[in-house]
């Protein structure tokens, strides 16, 4: 094997090793994690990041960014906690809104060329706003289907392993490997060529902010499952840790260049550092810090394979 | 193969009546009438700007005519809105338009996903690269492109291989009329070659091809019929037969160039920059003071790789490059890396002239926009107002602009990575003048180029092959012939 290869290879296993890194680490601290209920506790607040964290990664396909989707999936989980448990056909209603409005805004991006930006930017202040309106205070609570479903324990391994084991594999499966998913990237890499062969790229961007707005009703809901009841704020943060997952997946920001494995294993290695830090006794108040030197390190080696290549014969 | 009967050949594939396109004011294409028969490949000749594109794509379904009608298998239309790309591909007509229009992050095969909608379901991906493999082994034998390579990762003449296969391929329905605008703009003569002779084939099958090419020596040899546009209409039309360079240059509205002047060699005694040989089997590198270096060589050879390590020993210290002059570089692949998309055409130009035209800090507007000014009356710069974005000019008018940028710095060495990429004869012409003009006065070229023709503007020649530089050749012993010995000379 040359050295390019090589460092290709290393390139595409980074976020995984960076991912068994972690677990290492924190096995090492607290060798008890080491057990399906360990697993279970670690691992459990990933499956939202991880719906949300693809939500973000298809509108990254297409040169996009979504800065709603972390008020969008408190939109959701607000929604799930009270319309959905008082008058539930209102409350698919509701949902089911929210995802058209969702594909909606994608014609509008696509339509008038706005940037996707500053447009999802003021999206997020719309689902804020309804969000509050449906639940004004935290509370509410999750309809009990949801949280039997997240609180369901499968046979040798945690929900948490099995979920993002299915999603990114139909994640690769339709972004990777299916023919749509090579227009979604193309569209990515060159509009210009893609309209030319005579796609419409208002279709594509539809189609893309729908599968965004479907992937965040799933992260909220799960979401919702787990913690059993709702917050306007509750997924704020979910924003920026979904970009950051994506990245840390291998993806660019511009090029239709995303890995849909990458993207779960960088939505789980964002999970794992909190955990990891607080069994480092680092007070929460420097988490986040800790956490973007994480995110750092991860791209700086990346950003060192990747000159290594062009380097190397 | 079998011979189409005569009869056959006077089919019109497509035809034009009365065709016209304006944008708002600007009438682009004035009412033409343009045929193409079955079995036959029309050469489209003219100047940047002279509507060659715009006709293509008005036949591609990309631009709707604003009059005129258009035949093409079953579709008539007024130009209306039911003659788009989609009913243009499904007609069968291809096309490989002049900016490079691949996905650089799709693999080889991927690409032909994109032209063909019909490429879905299970196995996809390998008949995908089923198609693109035989179509690229069709055109270009020993083309070496994997079909699972990333397009982006491959040398701009391989990219340029890849979208021509993509044009010949099939799906549902025969390619029946591909249209090549500029195909061989970064193909080196073999592998253009390989294209002409693949053109005459797929004609001889009863399909049309349309060739745009400002190399008049390839539409000569690949078309049947040479059609000649100037100023949005169609000027002149001829048969091959017959036809000289100089016939259709003279048509387009330019002097024939003469037979090769003798370049008198301003060259001085100073060296300016100084490259140290590469390895065993390569030659070092130098240039005086005034002097016009060629490099030549098969395209993507190293002859880049060679300008941008001068390029970065001024600003890094590079052991192998001895450096007495400031460089400024005038980039080839425009869009990639050379005008900045958003900015005005004056912006572009400044942009290396900014160090030297600021005060307390500042950009020093009055300064600014005089140079640019200046520069638009000496490169004949074709636009209004010269704060309109770089995108409104053609591209030989683009890249005017990038030469602007590069002379108007104080640089004493100019490297050029192959910068008349697509750029119509007059532009060249132009251009050329002006580079010997500035070698007069004490600058120094180095200048890639993947045309033969242009080494005869230099003083001495360096030949790159996979790499390394295995010849020198003064201005005296140069000839075609030279030049490719040397590239394709095998070595141990």
């Amino acid at each position: 094997m040359t050295s390019r290869r090589l460092l290709v290879l290393a390139e595409r296993l980074l976020p995984a090793l960076t991912l068994a890194l972690l677990l290492a680490a924190i096995f090492h601290q607290q060798p008890r994690a080491m057990s399906y209920f360990g697993l279970n506790l670690l691992l459990n607040l990933a499956v939202p990041i991880v719906f949300a964290t693809l939500a973000q990664m298809v509108v990254i396909a297409v040169n996009d960014l979504d800065l709603s989707i972390g008020a969008y999936v408190s939109l959701v989980a607000c929604i799930g906690a009270t319309l959905l448990v008082q008058t539930p056909w209102l409350g698919v209603l509701a949902l089911l809104g929210a995802v058209v409005l969702y594909a909606a805004v994608g014609a509008l991006i696509a339509w008038r060329g706005l940037p996707s930006i500053v447009v999802t930017l003021g999206l997020s202040f719309v689902w804020l706003g309804l969000a509050v309106t449906v639940l004004p205070t935290p509370g509410g609570h999750a309809p009990a289907w949801l949280a039997t479903t997240m609180g369901w324990k499968p046979p040798l391994a945690p929900l948490a392993l099995w979920i993002a084991a299915v999603v990114s594999l139909v994640g690769w499966f339709a972004v990777t490997r299916s023919s749509l998913g090579v227009v979604l990237r193309g569209a990515g890499g060159n509009a210009r060529s893609v309209a030319r062969a005579g796609w419409s790229l208002m279709a594509i961007r539809v189609a893309v902010y729908a599968t965004a707005g479907i992937l965040g009703l799933l992260s909220g809901l799960s979401l919702l499952g787990l913690t059993t009841s709702g917050d306007a704020n509750i997924a704020s943060r979910y924003t920026l840790i979904s970009i950051a997952s994506v990245i840390l997946g291998g993806a660019s920001f511009v090029g239709g260049r995303v890995f849909p494995v990458g993207a779960v294993l960088g939505a789980m290695t964002l999970t794992l550092a909190a955990s990891f830090l607080t069994f480092m006794r680092i007070s929460p108040d420097w988490q986040v810090g800790a956490q973007g030197l994480i995110l750092i390190a991860v791209l700086a080696i990346r950003a060192v394979l990747a000159r290594g290549k062009e380097a190397a014969p | 193969m079998p011979a189409l009967p005569d009869a056959a050949r006077r089919e019109p594939l497509v035809t034009l009546t009365g065709v016209s396109k304006s944008f708002g004011a600007v009438q682009a294409l004035r009412p033409v009438d343009f045929k193409v028969a079955v079995g036959e490949c029309v050469g489209l000749v003219g100047h940047n700007g002279a509507g060659k594109s715009t006709l293509m794509n008005v036949v591609a379904g990309v631009l709707q005519a604003s009059g005129g009608t258009l035949s093409l298998g079953g579709h008539r239309t007024l130009g209306g809105p039911a003659y788009d790309i989609r009913a243009a591909h499904e007609a069968g007509v291809r096309c490989v338009f002049q900016e490079l229009s691949l996905c650089p992050n799709l693999t080889v095969a991927e690409q032909a996903r994109i032209a063909h909608p019909s490429l879905h379901g299970f196995g996809w991906r390998r008949k995908a690269a089923a198609m693109m493999g035989q179509a690229l082994d069709a055109i270009f034998p020993g083309h070496g492109i994997a079909m699972d390579d990333t397009v982006g990762r491959l040398t701009i003449g391989r990219r340029q291989m890849v979208e021509i296969a993509r044009a010949f391929t099939e799906s549902t329905g025969p390619a029946q009329l591909v249209i090549l605008d500029e195909p061989t703009s970064s193909l080196d003569a073999e592998v253009a070659e390989q294209l002409v002779a693949h053109i005459r084939r797929f004609v001889e099958l009863g399909r049309g091809v349309i060739l745009i090419s400002h190399k008049i020596n390839e539409i000569l040899a690949a078309s049947d019929r040479v059609v000649v546009m100037r100023d949005g209409g169609i000027v002149a039309e001829r048969l091959r037969q017959g036809t000289t360079r100089e016939d259709l240059v003279g048509a387009m509205g330019h002097v024939a160039e003469r037979a090769r002047a003798v370049r008198i060699s301003s060259a001085t005694a100073d060296q300016v920059v100084a490259m140290a040989s590469g390895g065993p089997g390569s030659l070092g590198l130098t240039a005086a003071r005034g002097e016009i270096v060629g490099l030549a060589g098969l395209a993507g050879h190293g002859q880049t790789e060679a300008l941008l390590r001068i390029q970065q020993a001024a600003a890094r210290r590079d052991r192998a490059v001895t450096l007495r002059a400031t460089v400024a570089l005038v980039a080839g692949d425009r869009t990639a890396d050379g005008i900045f998309p958003l900015w005005s055409i004056e912006r572009n130009m400044s942009a290396r002239w900014l160090p030297h035209m600021t005060r307390h800090g500042l950009i020093d507007r009055a300064i600014e926009r005089s140079e640019a000014a200046r520069w638009r009356e000496r490169l004949a710069l074709r636009t209004p107002d010269l704060r309109d974005p770089i995108l409104s000019l053609s591209g030989g008018n683009q890249q005017k602009a990038l030469f602007a940028r590069a002379l108007g710095s104080p640089a004493q060495l100019i490297l050029m990575d192959d910068p008349m990429r697509g750029v119509d004869i007059g532009t060249k012409q132009d251009v050329y003048a002006m580079i010997a003009d500035e070698a007069g006065h004490g600058r120094s070229f180095l200048w890639y180029t993947t045309e033969v023709d242009e080494l005869f503007h230099c003083d001495r020649v360096y030949v790159f092959n996979a790499g390394r530089i295995v010849a020198e050749i003064a201005a005296a012993d140069l000839s075609e012939d030279a030049v490719v010995r040397a590239s394709f000379q095998e070595h141990a």
